[in-house]
């Protein structure tokens, strides 16, 4: 029984250990952020930002796209099988509609940018540890904080986001179709019904939650890279820990901005 | 006054004891060779002069900077002063050799791209790699990253030079060029350097002092003949090459013939 206590306390102060250390690291990436904006900044972060962007943002967008495709069909066609039993078919356009914009676009967005980019960083950050890299940095007189995640980090800031709109919109699209082949319903006035039933707070909410993921994605996987000891074992570890621990963090965190926004949508 | 002095250095790692209590000090202009068996831990030493790793007490100063306690800008500007070749060579796996030798340059000076790439032709040509510069570092030899790990070191024309086993690896003419350039480079410039080296040629070649690391202490410190006439045991073990442990030992010998008999004596 002490046993057990003695182990759950072990863990939950690592835990604790390993939020703080990811807050610590939060700010310091925040003040080492403005050496990679535009203009105001350094213009080799910046280019190292944009370079990030593109490989975050662009060359996920296939990916994206289509698991957004198929979760749309999914959404629409288990709603419909339910929803076609009460007549009530064009609930379907407010299901697929919502459901994107204020949940599904931003959630899958993540889950994709956390499997291909959190682990890469993760994976790139440990090789530049092992290969003693950082180490080189530091007595280059450079800051790793600014010269390797600030860039990352911005550039999840801005792809994430971009991402999470196009997932929205290819997994509305999805129910278009699916309720143009199903029902002969217009893909025109399919969008027009659609306009409709977003509202701007949901924009604002899926914004929110996905400069959210955004920074959990790129912290986890920066994090789990910088805490690698020892050799390409290590880098290894860390890539698989990046993505289990950034997709958990990140449902966790959805968790917690659907319960505000709920009650504050209520209110 | 030195420019480097180490104070009662004493490192763990994990309650192992690495260095125990060290006094070094480097004078500028010299060039300072450090000998020691393979993980007596040179390595470890040159970590905590550049500030890399925290010493569990003592002090290391450099040009009058406490390294162990200075502020991270003053931290900076010490270490810009100071070129490091890692034993790893350490470079930057991403960028070309060029860019790797550049990177100083392009960031700390604000010297024009043409001066810059004049500045890196010439120390990769320094070193015999001017027709390389385009290559990334995994398609180098072992003896070729060494060799523009030294280039980079010297990119900034640094006053304190480290040097990390620059020659481990290298054919034996690459490696006397080596050495000649370490002189050449304190008699044109009046470089500090501090190297690292196996190599007892080498050693008694570029040294103005050298210094023998045993078990985490200092075990002779002085001129060349100085420790060319040290009586102590261990220093006359190492510059005569004499091994530690003879193959031929009695004990060895009588627990490979009862081996030898073991394995006749199974069916
Ligand atoms: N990060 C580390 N964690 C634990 N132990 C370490 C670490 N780095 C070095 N050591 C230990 O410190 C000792 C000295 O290592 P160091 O790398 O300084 O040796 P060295 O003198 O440079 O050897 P070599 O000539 O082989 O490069 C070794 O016993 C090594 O096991
Ligand atoms: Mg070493």
């Amino acid at each position: 029984m002490a046993n057990l206590l003695e182990i759950t306390g072990r863990e939950t102060l690592s835990q604790l250990d390993y939020v703080g250390s990811l807050n610590i690291q939060w700010w310091a990436t925040l003040r080492g952020m403005r050496a990679a904006l535009p203009l105001v900044g350094n213009r080799h972060r910046w280019r190292a930002a944009v370079h990030q962007m593109l490989e975050i943002g662009v060359d996920a967008l296939p990916m994206v796209a289509l698991m957004s495709m198929c979760s749309g069909f999914i959404l629409a066609m288990q709603g419909a099988s339910e929803l076609r039993r009460f007549g009530a078919l064009h609930f379907v356009i407010d299901l697929v509609a919502v459901g994107f914009t204020r949940e599904l676009g931003p959630l899958l967005t993540a889950i994709a940018v956390s499997g291909r980019s959190g682990s890469a960083f993760a994976a790139e950050i440990g090789t530049m540890k092992v290969t003693e890299e950082i180490d080189a940095l530091k007595v280059m007189a450079f800051e790793p904080v600014e010269f390797v995640l600030a860039p990352k980090y911005l550039a999840a800031l801005v792809a994430v986001p971009c991402l999470s709109i196009v997932a929205a919109f290819f997994g509305i699209l999805a129910g278009g179709l699916f309720m143009f082949f199903s029902t002969h319903l217009d893909l025109l006035l399919y969008f027009r019904y659609v306009l409709t039933s977003i509202e701007l707070r949901d924009v604002v909410a899926a914004m929110i939650k996905s400069l959210a993921f955004a920074t959990i994605i790129a912290h986890v996987g920066c994090l789990e890279g910088l805490r690698v000891r020892g050799g390409p074992d290590a880098v290894g570890r860390s890539t698989t820990s990046a993505v289990v621990r950034s997709t958990f963090l990140v449902i966790v965190a959805d968790a917690i901005f659907t319960t505000i926004f709920y009650f504050v949508g209520k209110a | 006054m030195p420019l480097i002095s180490v104070r009662d250095l004493v490192v763990e790692y994990d309650g192992r004891r690495v260095l125990d209590g060290l006094n070094l000090d480097i004078e500028p202009g010299q060039i300072t060779v450090l000998l020691g068996g393979s993980g007596s831990g040179k390595s470890t030493l040159l970590r905590q002069i550049l500030g890399l790793e925290h010493p569990k007490s003592g002090s290391i100063s450099i040009k009058g900077t406490d390294m162990t306690r200075c502020s991270q800008a003053d931290l900076k500007k010490v270490r810009r002063s100071i070129g490091v070749a890692f034993q790893s060579a350490a470079l930057f796996n991403s960028l070309s050799l060029e860019d790797n030798v550049a990177l100083t340059l392009r960031e700390h000076t604000a010297l024009a791209p043409s001066i810059i790439d004049l500045i890196v032709w010439l120390k990769l040509a320094v070193v015999g790699l001017a027709d390389f510069g385009k290559l990334h570092p995994q398609e180098l030899s072992g003896g070729m990253k060494k060799r523009a790990a030294v280039a980079r070191a010297l990119a900034m024309d640094p006053e304190i030079l480290v040097l990390d086993e620059p020659s481990a690896g290298l054919d034996p003419i690459v490696a006397a060029e080596l050495d000649e350039l370490i002189l050449f480079l304190k008699e044109a410039f009046q470089i500090t350097a501090l190297v690292v080296t196996h190599e007892m040629h080498s050693a008694f070649r570029i040294a103005d002092r050298i210094a023998m690391l045993f078990d985490g202490r200092l075990l002779a410190v002085g001129t060349k003949d100085e420790v060319r006439a040290n009586q102590n045991p261990r220093v006359r073990q190492f510059l005569n090459r004499v091994p530690a442990n003879p193959m031929h030992t009695p004990a060895l010998a009588s627990y490979l013939e009862r081996y030898v008999q073991s394995q006749e004596a199974k069916p």
